[in-house]
């Protein structure tokens, strides 16, 4: 019945509740049970909570994968007895095997792209806190958000159990390029079955896992898409968003159009592995002894096209809400209003149309028609120019500011610095020419983990501190967070800056170990100082979580505002009431980031706070906020 | 803390430029005659990626610097500014005009690779990757490549490419694990791949390509310095994907030629001594 309710609720515009606010009561009233209140529970606020203790859970995992990893790799061959007890076939006697390796490249890449980067940013606090910035009292459909959870938590189930069944995990690397990842079984490659194992191996998982993910982000980019557009309350223009709502709003839109790409594949990915379609299999291939001759006009390319069709909109999905969270912290801490809102909202719409034409930068030496590749490079470059606007504008969101430091402060700046160091090299890596020698090496694995990895980091973290009295009613400590800060962002870039040079010098990704080759021998002392970089750098996470559980029950009590911000959910209460606002209709009589504002009593002004004077000051002014009151004038249809 | 976050920015900044201009770490030197050219769009575009890295860091650092709240007096606030269109429009004009000029350069070096077939003269050689090996195909004295079929490939009698002994042309056929080509004259590869994708990449060419299951695809580029040097696979292929290794020979070309006219079992022992005779890196010819 919930489902019911609650499209009666999106057709009846919020303007209906306006004259009998005592009957905008919350629709599913709050649960008693344990179960509904906490695990199944339909409240976007848990689930959101639900989204982000998931994603924790998986970049701890993915985090201690990757320092395995840098272990192997500066000290190969090396036994580590602890290993053997976890992982007795791929460590056996306690040295890492490289499928053993190669399933940790791909187990750290699909933990983190996608139960960590897409689920926490978008999942997690655009779950919280989309309903309450735009003043409604829960997503469009409740049961739908509720499902696109269980949903991705079955999928990283699944992931998990990719890693533990026989065969080994799957060691196809994140991207599971074919032929490799069809018929690596027929071949003997580890991880990928065989025809005795054809069903319950790593690789056949996690195709699974992915599918049933891609469903899950379905779910809820239509939920995001129709709460937003539907259910925002009176006076909530769209040019009044907070830019956090605008950048779920345009990542729900690009995860609508960008999932189900790889569902596909992945289903047809499947079969070729399972039922020996030819999707992605060309005739002709042997494995030594024979021609695999139940294979015949598939091509690998096209994988790849589906694959980074999805797979570049998918780095924005992953980056776009940490650039709407730090537009949103820059502006509070400044105590100034961002500068270049419209440019801000148009830049990351252009982000995200250009997103889908630029996936052919993946894939210049696939073997894909040169003049393509020239089309895709040219294309990509220009993505760079709303990027540039971005930074422009959070730089210029400071000038003349009264900067007060907070710890969600110093990751938003953190964020901008490391989106322009991680951003930046994307003119290198664009260019067709340049790709020649880049393509594939630790320059790209510099590049993207500092801009799609941890500058959104940094936007989840700066979240985290900002949003963490809100939903906990409880401060994190302060001191605390900020010794978290230093370490994290000098670690962050003591490991990945060095590695563009050890791409420049041609250090291939992927590789279990660089003991083969000469000419690599010139980057061993880089490659020791950044896995000393990394265990120092992960060391620190462990003050987040300590800070994170410490506060929720220790921290001292927030209040409703206790950064004087201007946004809807700093009109509620900390945690917000079940229905988000006790039953109040809140009305907006303003933009999102009114800092500094002269002539008002203090330097914010809520976006709740009727404008008195001047409605006693001028009739025309006075009539547009009769207007913005009966709600329509808000939406702008 | 804002005065210490900038001088951090400033410090990693200076240290981040200082790796890429320090030069212990950079390319080895290129062989290929498209090679310089590759390095000056290199050193172009990675000019202006440090220029607009340091000045957005340095940008921000003076952020920090200047507008920390405590720096400031009293009740002093901030500029009440949303922002200035006369300045987005121009910032868009001048990176949308410096992005699409360097993505436009950097078409060059690829056209001249890619947009040409190889020029007449090249010597044909076929690359057929598996895992974890490189097959390269030599045509022999007669200049005719043999006929192969995946049908015949059999690794236990080592015909790793399926060649047919008894088509035209294939009974002076090589096939070796080495690629050996002549200086200051133009290679065609043709590149394939019987299982899986590989890639073939070589630093001082400055150049690589997948191979592709099911494609030939054909790649050109001439060899200007004689020497040996690491070749590797750069596309992941499976669990030993890290030891796919094999070496490019670049020949003077009297050795070359005398190599290339041997027949097949002459022509690996020569390959294997010249392997033996030829330090790594480049040697002057």
């Amino acid at each position: 019945m919930a489902e019911a309710e609650t499209i009666h609720d999106v057709i009846q515009p919020a303007a209906a509740h306006a004259h009998a606010p005592s009957v905008a009561a919350h629709h599913h009233g709050p649960p008693t049970g344990f179960i509904r209140k906490y695990i199944f529970s339909v409240d976007h606020k848990v689930i959101g909570i639900q989204y982000l203790l998931l994603a924790m859970a998986a970049v701890l995992v993915g985090m201690l994968l990757s320092v395995l990893m840098r272990m192997n790799l500066t000290w190969p061959g090396t036994a580590w007895p602890l290993l053997e007890i976890l992982f007795p076939i791929g460590a056996k006697g306690g040295v890492m095997t490289p499928e053993f390796y190669l399933s940790l490249v791909t187990m750290h890449g699909t933990m983190m792209v996608f139960f960590v980067l897409t689920t926490a940013p978008q999942g997690g606090f655009g779950n919280y806190f989309l309903p309450i910035q735009i003043g409604a009292e829960d997503m469009a459909f409740p049961t739908l958000n509720m499902l696109s959870f269980w949903v991705t938590f079955v999928g990283f189930v699944a992931l998990i159990a990719a890693a533990f069944v026989e065969g080994g995990g799957p060691t196809g690397g994140w991207t599971g390029y074919p032929t490799l990842s069809a018929i690596g079984g027929k071949l003997n490659v580890p991880g990928m079955g065989s025809a005795q194992n054809l069903w319950w191996n790593g690789q056949n998982l996690w195709i699974i896992s992915i599918a049933i993910f891609c469903v899950a982000s379905l779910l809820g980019a239509l939920n995001f898409i129709t709460t937003l557009l539907n259910m925002r309350t009176r006076g909530m223009s769209l040019m009044r968003m907070p830019l956090t709502c605008w950048s779920w709003f345009t990542t729900a839109i690009l995860a609508l159009l960008a999932f189900p790409v790889l569902l596909a594949a992945g289903v047809l990915l499947f079969l070729d592995r399972t039922a020996d379609t030819s999707f992605f299999v060309p005739g002709g291939l042997s494995d030594g002894t024979r021609v695999l001759t139940e294979h015949n006009g598939g091509s690998p390319i096209l994988w790849q096209h589906l694959f980074w069709f999805f797979g570049h909109p998918e780095v924005y999905i992953a980056i776009l809400p940490g650039m709407g969270v730090t537009s949103h912290v820059l502006s509070t801490f400044a105590r100034k209003p961002v500068f270049g809102y419209r440019a801000m909202v148009f830049a990351m719409f252009a982000i995200g149309l250009l997103g889908f034409f630029v996936w052919g930068h993946h894939m210049f030496l696939s073997g894909m028609s040169p003049y393509t590749g020239m089309a895709f490079s040219v294309l990509t470059l220009t993505i760079g120019v709303p990027s540039a606007i971005k930074t422009f504008n959070w730089i210029g969101t400071l000038w003349g500011g009264r900067i007060r430091f907070t710890t969600p402060m110093l990751f938003a700046i953190g964020f901008v610095s490391l989106f322009v160091a991680g951003g930046v090299t994307g003119i290198v890596l664009g260019q067709t020419s340049l790709d020649l020698s880049m393509h594939d090496t630790y320059f790209v694995l510099g590049h993207f983990h500092l801009v799609m990895g941890v500058a959104a980091i940094f936007g989840m973290f700066a979240g985290t501190y900002f949003w963490f009295p809100k939903m906990f009613g409880r401060m994190m400590s302060e001191r605390l967070g900020k010794i978290h800060f230093w370490p994290t962002f000098i670690g962050v870039y003591a490991i990945f800056i060095p590695f563009h040079i050890m791409g420049i010098v041609g250090m291939p990704r992927r590789y279990a170990s660089f003991e083969e080759y000469e000419f690599l021998r010139v980057l061993d002392p880089v490659v020791l100082f950044v896995t000393i970089a990394v265990i120092i750098t992960v060391a620190a996470q462990f003050l987040f979580w300590y800070n994170f559980f410490w506060s929720i029950w220790k921290g001292e009590p927030a209040g409703d505002n206790p950064w004087e911000a201007t946004t809807l959910e700093w009109s509620t209460s900390s945690p917000p009431p079940h229905d988000n606002f006790g039953g109040r209709v809140l009305t907006v009589y303003r933009g999102p980031y009114e800092f500094a504002v002269p002539g008002a009593p203090d330097d914010y002004v809520m976006q709740t706070t009727p404008d008195a004077a001047e409605e006693n000051q001028s009739p025309l002014v006075q009539g547009g906020s009769e207007i913005s009151g009966n709600g329509h004038n808000g939406h702008k249809h | 803390m804002g005065r210490a976050l900038a001088v951090f920015i400033w410090v990693m900044t200076l240290a981040t430029v200082w790796m890429f201009v320090d030069g212990r770490w950079w390319f080895p030197e290129s062989i290929t005659a498209h090679g310089p050219a590759y390095d000056r769009q290199f050193l172009i575009s990675i000019i202006v990626v440090g220029l607009t890295f340091a000045a957005a860091q340095i940008g921000l650092g003076v952020m920090l610097w200047r507008y920390g709240s405590s720096r400031r007096g009293g009740n002093e606030r901030a500029v009440y500014s949303h922002g200035s269109n006369r300045l987005e429009v121009v910032w868009t004009i001048v990176t949308a005009v410096i992005f699409v000029s360097l993505g436009l350069m950097g078409q060059r070096v690829w056209a001249q690779l890619h947009f040409n077939n190889a020029p007449a003269g090249s010597a044909q050689i076929r690359v057929t990757a598996q895992q974890f090996q490189w097959n390269f195909h030599y045509p022999g004295a007669d200049n005719k490549f043999g006929r192969t079929d995946p049908a015949k490939i059999a690794d236990a009698s080592a015909n790793f490419i399926g060649l047919d002994e008894d088509s035209p042309g294939a009974k002076d056929d090589v096939v070796v694990p080495t690629l050996a080509v002549q200086v200051d004259r133009p290679v065609e590869l043709v590149l394939s791949a019987r299982d899986v994708t590989h890639s073939i990449w070589v630093p001082e060419l400055r150049f690589k390509q997948d191979l592709v299951p099911g494609l030939n695809i054909s790649v050109h580029f001439t060899p200007v310095k004689t020497g040996k040097f690491e070749l590797a696979c750069a596309e992941l292929c499976g669990q030993l994907h890290y030891k796919m290794k094999s070496y490019l020979l670049v020949l003077p070309e009297n050795e070359y030629r005398e190599m290339a006219a041997l027949p097949p079992a002459q022509f690996k022992t020569r390959m294997t001594e010249l392997l033996k005779k030829y330090p790594l890196g480049s040697v002057p010819h």
